[in-house]
């Protein structure tokens, strides 16, 4: 999960706001150390306060300088998350433990970055370096509000389509509070080489986390986007709650990559879809380690013929934790392509929860789909649910479903440990294992860092 | 020269801890020696072994298992493997997902100094002199441990585990179990291919037939969780001859007498 460090760079001169302690250069180094356990010491200048209601609303828009639709579309938005209830009528009640009223909504420092690689540390997100690079190729890589500011027109004709703010309680709140996030735009037949990537970060407490994302890649166009998410641990819990929006237009490849370790007290509740038109192409890898509950379900809408959707997923719920994962297939063209694989171990009392929605209407010919859904349980006491929901209409079409549990048992554990691995890293081995064939598909860096923070979760999961 | 020497040993299922299944057994095995344990089924011969180990399904209720001296009865699992004690499964456990190569990868950094690093250019030229010594075929340690291995395939997989890790005492349990008479033959060549010099061996086994393969130095007839009698290779041969009723009517005899 390190993104690329080149001290050497000059420091962007446009990032609007940056939250960062100048005197670490590459705090990435710091991640090394523990679960992202550490917190940068840092002076706000601008503070939104607790809570939430128009004021502060009005006040995150002034500090940013929007323009007046983007102010009419938070407030908007924040109406659309007053009225909306809470999901819990099938998701888990926790939920209801989120005190709205005790959130930060925004918290940036004034300060021109001084790091050159992209991080998120509070509301705000710096590109520097990579961005220059790939601008040579007309691509743009900045932040969401940057690109507001800059490129409204390329932003505002997707913005919100993919993912309309009424979509859920969650997708609303961030429509009106939302900040950072990365834009990419890819013009047409531009195949990027290098993968973009950002890291987000929580660093402040009762700080809720809101970016939102908006990759574009236009005709022909080729991207990778990773992600990396951590949180130190606060005595309260924190929030985080983002927005991604892909869309692949005619002929394009998408591939957006997370792995994400949160503190044991994030409430991670994000919403990521894409819309994949004629031939287009749609990856979706999502790694779900901590967080005191998760629920994301990548989707893809395929839209024009031809188009493929692919989610691949792992998450692992430790003691105490609830990871509630899943896809979406919307099936909108015929000959459309969809492929789900969900991987997911529970370890102690962690519970792991599988949905996943695949549409497919009657007028549609052609269309594919195969779902595969496998848990891992560790120790009894762990919980997996599996709720696939599948409708497909029509008689052309291929449907397939597959769902397995496996444990590991004592007595693998016991053969490992007769080898003179300790009892951790067996169960280290054994999860890295269970997830071998889908971690190979990512790239190089990525996977290194996967296992470590298995490696790091096993660890503590044992007495 | 390394010692393992098992006094007065009790074990229990963990579970039952009052019914005991080994019941005062006494064994000293040395550098380079192989003994053979064999027995009718029932008689605590893999409970031996597995509580040897440190299997958490059993405990041992008295007694003690000393390794060049030391006791191991307080160390984990693990420990007891870093010190030098392999056990090779009746049953090998599948590891989906982990290649052999990487298994004993991870098992052979996990016997390094903190901090050190394994040398993968070495490890490999090693796994590879290994694996041609016992002439198993290259591709063997890119396929999952254990997963969806034959009989003969998962005994060969110890062996190549027991030859890596170079352990100073062997516990084999029911080496023999499960496999045709070629598969017992490359397995006992592996096995012979490795004994003398420093191992010393354990061979927990119900039928002769393996020890016309790997011949073993002294025989032991194990009963009702005890060594009722002690012998060379000759003792094996005789019970093959005259079945294991022979030894419980010698021992009925004495018991009158």
């Amino acid at each position: 999960m390190k993104p690329p460090v080149d001290l050497d760079a000059p420091p962007a001169p446009d990032a609007d706001t940056l939250a960062a302690d100048p005197s670490v250069e590459n705090p990435v180094a710091g991640i090394d150390q523990a679960v992202g356990d550490f917190q940068y010491d840092v002076k706000y200048e601008f503070d939104a306060g607790s809570g939430l209601n128009e004021n502060v609303i009005r006040y995150i828009s002034d500090v940013k300088k929007e323009a007046d639709w983007i102010l009419d579309f938070r407030l908007k938005a924040y109406q659309t998350f007053l009225d909306k209830p809470m999901p819990t009528h099938w998701a888990t009640k926790d939920l209801e433990n989120i005190n709205f009223d005790k959130i930060r909504y925004y918290l940036a420092q004034g300060q021109k970055p001084k790091r050159t690689w992209e991080a998120q540390f509070d509301s705000e997100a710096a590109y520097s370096n990579v961005k220059d690079i790939v601008a040579k190729q007309g691509v743009i890589f900045c932040n969401s509000t940057e690109a507001l500011r800059e490129h409204p027109e390329i932003f505002r004709k997707w913005f919100g389509k993919v993912i309309p703010t009424g979509d859920n309680k969650f997708s609303a709140l961030n429509s009106a509070v939302f900040s950072g996030g990365s834009f990419i735009y890819v013009p047409k037949g531009v195949k990027v080489a290098m993968p973009l990537q950002a890291y987000f970060r929580i660093n402040a407490e009762n700080f809720g986390q809101f970016e939102r994302t908006l990759i574009i890649a236009d005709e022909g166009a080729e991207v990778t986007y990773m992600e990396g998410c951590t949180a130190p641990k606060f005595s309260t819990s924190t929030l985080h709650s983002a927005v991604v929006e892909l869309v692949a237009l005619k002929g394009a490849k998408i591939q957006y990559i997370t792995v994400q370790n949160w503190a044991p007290n994030v409430f991670n509740l994000v919403t990521k879809r894409a819309i994949a038109m004629e031939d287009a192409e749609v990856k979706w890898i999502d790694c779900n380690i901590g967080s005191r509950l998760t629920m994301k379900y990548p989707g893809v809408v395929l839209k024009g013929k031809r188009a493929r959707g692919e989610v691949v997923s792992i998450a692992l719920a430790n003691d105490g934790q609830h990871q509630d994962t899943g896809a979406k297939m919307i099936h909108a063209a015929d000959d459309t392509t969809s492929l789900i694989v969900s991987k997911s171990i529970s370890v102690g009392q962690g519970r792991a929860t599988y949905r996943g929605v695949v549409h497919i209407p009657k007028h549609l010919k052609g269309c594919k789909n195969n779902t595969e859904c496998d848990a891992l349980l560790i120790n009894t006491n762990s919980r997996t649910d599996t709720y696939p929901a599948i409708v497909v209409r029509g008689d052309s079409h291929a449907v397939q479903h597959e769902a397995s549990v496996s444990k590991v048992s004592e007595d693998m554990i016991f053969y490992m440990q007769q080898r003179g691995l300790t009892e951790a890293q067996a169960m280290s081995l054994a999860v890295n294992g269970f997830v071998n064939d889908l971690v190979r598909q990512f790239p190089m860096e990525y996977s290194v860092e996967l296992k470590r923070l298995i490696d790091l979760e096993m660890e503590g999961s044992v007495g | 020269m390394s010692s393992l020497e098992i006094r007065s040993l009790h074990v229990a299922l963990a579970s039952t801890p009052d019914k005991p299944i080994v019941k005062g057994l006494d064994l000293t095995i040395r550098s380079g020696e192989v003994h053979a344990i064999m027995g009718p089924n029932g008689t605590g011969k893999s409970t031996l072994s597995k509580a040897i180990a440190g299997h958490p399904d059993y405990v041992i209720t008295s007694g003690d298992v000393l390794l060049d001296g030391k006791s191991i009865l307080e160390m984990e699992p693990d420990e007891r493997a870093r010190a030098g004690l392999f056990l090779a499964f009746q049953y090998p456990s599948e590891i989906p997902g982990v290649s052999i190569a990487n298994f004993l990868r991870a098992a052979v950094q996990a016997r390094m100094a903190e901090g050190e690093e394994l040398d993968a250019t070495a490890y490999y030229k090693r796994l590879y002199s290994k694996m041609d010594l016992l002439k198993i075929d290259r591709k063997f340690t890119s396929r999952s441990v254990n997963e969806g291995f034959s009989g003969g395939e998962k005994k060969r997989c110890e062996i190549l585990q027991m030859a890596m890790l170079e352990p100073k005492f062997s516990l084999m349990d029911e080496t023999d179990s499960g496999l045709d008479i070629d598969a017992l033959r490359i397995v006992a060549e592996g096995v012979n291919t490795l004994k003398g010099g420093e191992l010393g061996v354990l061979l927990i086994t119900h039928y002769q037939r393996l020890l016309n393969y790997i011949v073993p130095d002294f025989v032991h007839v194990m009963y009702d969780g005890r060594i009722v009698k002690s012998g060379d290779k000759s003792l094996a041969l005789e019970l093959e001859a005259k079945g294991y009723d022979w030894v419980k009517n010698e021992l009925a005899a004495a018991a009158v007498a």
